[in-house]
């Protein structure tokens, strides 16, 4: 029998899954998802499965039970009665979320919020049987079909509520078994979620959405105004009545800071950057800027927080960087740390100690560590085939070399890793390797390296991993990414190279050659740190007083969970391991990718120029924070967000509280007599307070954002339901009225102040100016307080926020090449003059501008213009086919386009035929 | 009829069942949920909720088994139907839905008597309880138009005990519309 399966079907995981479990041996065929394969039905369907007998079946939960009875095993009523929910309540609950997901980007919450009913009573039946499976002692066909159905929108156990035990014990099982593995992974692709977008939008909508009207966040509304207590609400007009005295002191770390007996020691870094690139919003977004939320955030808590990150700077990239611009790699080096210093600075990276790789205390930590492991007998030696790239004179990193992925045929696979397919790449194995400087075939060499031991190691890793994920906060893909490489087994990983720029192998018969940058940039943690203070052991060798949080993209995960562990495990010194390791997935731009070479995107250096503050970038970038699933930058949505989120919700709501203030009271917050509906808003801002409070503990930074939002629109609602500004020309007891909403409502301001200064520190300076907080205000507890009594004097009240135009964030869109169709950049590579690093459209660093001339570029853009210009009309006039002469145009415009940005003109050419209207 | 009022179409669906399948204490049922999904109570057990569990489980009742299908193949066939009845047509259905799943029916029952091949089964009986409705509002143009559905529905509802008080509905045996 022939089992049709199309990628991106989220069905295709159950009947592979049931295949799996009954043992039925099947034939995949792989089709497209629209692909027609059952004669009879109009509308496509896959999975499907062909009989030999000639019978299809298109129905994958029959497809199922009809693997489990080839296998013998009846349905019962119970596994039929699965099997009927699923397929009328569970299947379009789950559709219509993951629509809502993938097509429509909604997040987190909001997802699980459309399948909550589902999820609940499935945990409900768990808890109500004492099995361990839905129908008894051993999975069934109701089992896998369930799991299969839920997979694609939980993935992991750990976006599970709290409170749905079984279902989340249940569901960990379920993962774990084999047959489930083997879908999931010959089914799903890395890309997580997003997979299923192609087949979910060709999918009708109205048989999506017909189920269920999004009713979600009326029912929320409700569900939350039931679930206050009396006494809550009580405790929390008690608790706002104490007022600034029941502050704790603020925290004030010494210089240096070290670790306090104690106190709670957070030690905090972000990826290190690498040095000679520019870093675009999405390397912002999943290290320094997550980051610094949680090390504000940390601060905010009274903790005693130490944030350290730096560039990494060795490796052959820096070397070739150094060659091109006729400099020393120092040289470069000290000019692009110096770059990255800026942009951080400008986008008000809080780090405690911005370092760098290239000090001595790096060669000293890391041959120090090197020795350890040395004297352990943790390293093996080994020859080694690599690249050498014999134009260039010069053995070829990993990253300097593109060919075909010999695993998915991919064409243009890195020396290290695959980006389609994701698996890590031996550089020798890449098919029809090229030099990525020259474009040479280069030839394998042989030469002797040094291995760290991992399948040593590997037992003492899973004993601290063990410890480390059932005490920390990992991030799912973390999670994941690291079980997968556990259960790929670990092999012997080269920690050398034969390189100049790097630290140097303390080794006889290894002395020309330097520490591989994976082995040697994770020091760089330790070795900023003694940068920073002498006392740096303190920090990194103290496992008992310090909690230590990475913070990363998915893509750097490995190293910090299986690769850096075993080096400091290996050394045996008491050093400080990951307690909780933070992965984001990737930011997109627009539909595509950030591209330097292609000139896609918003980097960092560029931000500044667009006009937009820094806290603008901050805020909608964090909204959009990928947490749980890759997202994208778009420019629509930023001005959405910029003219409903903050303009109309959170800038008008403390304005109005700040106008109110000095319009109808001089200035001075007047008295308050709160009543039962003023105590009720009080306790839902404090119920939002703790929700915040409880995801940041997570470091679920975003949905932490949305908990602002709120609160801002509870006060919004308050304000407008009360109406202060008509009560106050009242009689007496209006008045009164008016000056406690008010009242109220100035003290929402300035918790929001505080709540959003780890988000947006500098608007929360201006609130605070504003409103003449005091200083000492600046901690969170769990409570909200009367922090602005009556009487206090605030200061001069104007708008935070400036709306964004239409226009103006069009012309952005333009300038940056949002929405690009693909094909014509990739035309454009092939095309143009110089496809060097030298030549790409690279604003010159430092020089603080975005659209810095260069002049040189200029000049082959003008020329490549030409050549374009002729080629267009020579198709034109051999009548080419219309398909070619519009790729051609649109090259040709595109060419224009970087010709006016070399030019240091913004771009203002017609935009090319195809371009997608948003 | 008395019993099942007010209680949902497919409520009444397996009163109609139980009958044809000559089970003479009619079983009580509740209804369940936004989509009013029929509930079994069994005496000395769990509750059982769906149109098809229920079904199925009747016709286990009765003793009727071989309705379910007699190899795992068939048994399958009759799974994918029941599920296609719960899911496909389910109550509102638009001008758009009922064309589809006519003509896909038609097609697939061009080379068949019934739902699973040869065999009368649980899932014509269920089938045609649900189309009943559908097929009772097709003009005799479009009767003609999806033949093989027409034959498959008449032959049903012919066979003994299975309309009970459903209206009969009347076929052309002879064709007025050649070129349909």
């Amino acid at each position: 029998m022939r089992l049709y399966l199309s990628e991106g079907s989220p069905q295709g995981l159950k009947v592979l899954a049931a295949a799996g479990a009954s043992g039925a041996r099947v034939r995949l065929e792989r089709v497209p998802p629209d692909g027609h394969v059952v004669p009879f039905l109009t509308h496509p369907r896959v999975p499907a499965l062909h009989l030999d007998s000639g019978t299809f079946l298109f129905s994958p939960n029959a497809i199922c039970q009809y693997f489990f009875l080839l296998a013998g095993k009846e349905h019962t009523d119970l596994t039929s009665q699965w099997l009927e929910w699923e397929a009328t309540e569970l299947q379009p609950a789950v559709s219509t979320a993951l629509y809502g997901h993938v097509v429509q980007g909604k997040k987190g919450g909001e997802v699980l919020g459309a399948i909550r009913k589902t999820l609940a009573y499935i945990d409900q039946s768990l808890t109500s049987k004492t099995t361990p499976y839905l129908t008894g002692e051993a999975e069934s066909v109701a089992d896998i079909v369930l799991w299969a159905t839920l997979f694609p929108v939980l993935q992991d156990e750990f976006c599970l509520p709290d409170e749905l035990q079984a279902l989340r014990s249940w569901f960990r099982i379920m993962n774990l078994l084999e047959p489930c593995r083997n879908a999931v992974e010959s089914v799903l692709t890395p890309k997580g979620a997003e997979q299923f977008k192609a087949y979910l939008q060709k999918q009708p909508v109205s048989c999506l959405h017909s189920e269920k009207p999004a009713t979600n966040e009326p029912e929320e509304e409700e569900l939350a105004q039931r679930s206050l207590s009396e006494e809550e609400i009580a405790a929390a007009a008690d608790a706002w009545a104490k007022g600034a005295a029941a502050l704790p002191e603020r925290w004030q770390p010494q210089s240096p800071i070290l670790p306090v007996e104690g106190r709670r020691n957070v030690l905090i870094t972000s990826a290190l950057p690498y040095v000679n690139n520019v870093p675009h919003l999405g390397n912002i977004i999943g290290c320094v800027l997550s980051a610094d939320v949680f090390a504000r955030y940390c601060r905010l808590r009274n903790w005693n927080t130490l944030y350290v990150c730096g560039t990494d700077e060795y490796g052959t990239a820096t070397e070739t960087k150094a060659l091109e611009e006729g400099l020393t790699p120092q040289q470069i080096c000290d000019k692009y740390n110096t770059v990255h210093t800026q942009i951080y600075q400008w986008f008000n990276i809080s780090f405690d100690y911005f370092g760098r790789t290239t000090t001595p205390h790096q060669t000293t930590i890391a041959q120090e560590i090197f020795h350890r492991l040395l004297e352990r007998d943790v390293l093996l030696t080994d020859t080694v085939e690599q690249l050498r790239c014999e134009r260039c004179e010069r053995f070829l990193a990993d990253r300097f070399v593109e060919g075909i992925c010999p695993f998915c045929n991919y064409e243009e696979a890195r020396g290290d890793q695959c980006d389609k397919c994701g698996k890590l790449i031996n550089a020798v194995e890449l098919k029809k390797p090229q030099c990525k400087v020259c474009k040479g075939s280069p030839v394998v060499k042989t030469s002797q390296h040094l291995f760290l031991d991992l399948p040593q190691l590997e037992g003492r890793l899973e004993q601290w991993l063990e410890q480390s994920w059932a005490t920390g906060d990992w991030t799912a893909n973390a999670r994941f990414i690291t079980r997968s490489w556990l259960r790929d087994g670990l092999k012997p990983r080269c920690i050398t190279r034969d390189l100049k720029w790097g630290t140097p192998v303390p080794l006889e018969g290894f002395r020309d050659k330097v520490f591989y940058v994976w082995f040697d940039a994770p020091i760089g943690y330790l070795s900023i740190t003694a940068n920073y203070t002498a006392q740096w052991e303190r920090w990194w060798k103290n496992p008992q007083q310090v909690e230590l949080y990475n913070f990363m993209a998915k893509d750097n995960v490995p190293f910090h969970s299986v690769v850096f562990p075993c080096t400091l495990l290996g050394a045996e010194d008491n050093y400080t391991l990951v307690n909780h390791l933070i992965a984001t997935e990737y930011l997109n731009y627009e539909d595509g990718k950030f591209s330097k070479s292609r000139g896609i995107g918003v980097f960092g250096d560029m931000a500044q120029d667009t006009g937009i503050p820094a806290d603008i970038w901050r805020f909608y970038l964090l909204f959009l924070r990928p947490e749980g699933q890759d997202s994208a930058f778009s420019w629509h949505d930023l001005l959405l967000k910029n003219n409903s989120e903050l303009l109309n919700n959170l800038g008008n709501f403390v304005n109005r509280a700040g106008m109110f203030v000095c319009k109808f009271f001089d200035g001075r917050v007047p008295p308050m007599e709160l009543g039962t509906d003023d105590k009720r808003l009080l306790a839902h801002v404090t119920l939002e307070l703790r929700q915040f409070n409880q995801l940041l503990e997570k470091v679920r930074i975003r949905d932490a954002l949305r908990c602002i939002l709120s609160v801002s629109r509870y006060g919004n609602q308050y304000i407008q339901v009360n109406e202060p500004w008509k009560r106050i020309k009242g009689p007496a007891a209006d008045r009164t009225r008016a000056g406690t909403v008010t009242g109220v409502a100035v003290n929402i301001a300035c918790l929001i102040s505080i709540m959003l200064q780890p988000f947006m520190p500098d608007v929360s300076a201006t609130i605070q100016r504003q409103l003449c907080v005091p200083q000492a205000c600046n901690i969170l507890t769990d409570t909200f307080l009367c922090l602005l009594p009556p009487g206090h004097q605030i200061g001069t009240v104007s708008p935070l926020f400036q709306k964004l135009e239409l226009d103006e964030i069009e012309a952005l869109r333009q300038r940056f090449g949002g929405g690009q169709p693909e094909d014509s950049s990739l035309e454009l590579k092939t095309h143009a003059a110089h496809p060097s690093p030298g030549a790409r459209m690279s604003p010159m660093p430092g020089a603080g501008s975005g659209l810095a001339r260069d002049p040189q570029r200029a000049k082959e853009l003008a020329e490549a213009v030409t050549q374009q210009g002729n080629h267009v009309r020579q198709l034109k006039t051999s009548k080419a086919e219309k398909g070619q002469i519009d790729a051609a145009v649109a090259t040709l415009l595109e060419l224009k386009k970087q010709l006016a940005l070399a030019e240091g003109k913004a771009a203002e050419v017609p935009a090319p035929k195809g371009k997608k209207k948003k | 009829m008395a019993v099942a009022a007010g209680l949902g179409p497919e409520a009444e669906e397996l009163v109609l069942l139980e009958k044809s399948l000559g089970l003479t204490k009619g079983n009580k049922y509740g209804v369940q949920g936004e989509r009013k999904s029929p509930v079994l109570q069994i005496n000395n057990g769990p509750s059982l909720t769906g149109l098809a569990t229920i079904a199925t489980h009747l016709v286990k009742q009765a003793k009727k088994e071989q309705l379910l299908g007699k190899t795992a193949e068939e048994k399958a066939v009759v799974q994918q139907w029941l599920e296609y009845r719960v899911t496909q047509i389910a109550l509102p259905c638009t001008k758009e839905d009922t064309r589809v799943i006519l003509k896909d029916l038609n097609l697939y029952l061009e080379d068949k008597v019934y739902l699973a091949r040869n065999n009368f089964t649980l899932a014509d009986i269920l089938m045609y309880y649900g189309l009943h409705h559908i097929i009772i509002d097709l003009t005799v143009q479009e009767k003609e138009k999806y033949l093989n559905v027409s034959r498959w529905f008449n032959h049903i509802q012919h066979y003994p005990g299975i309309r009970q008080h459903l209206s009969s509905i009347i076929f052309m045996k002879n064709r007025l519309f050649t070129n349909a």
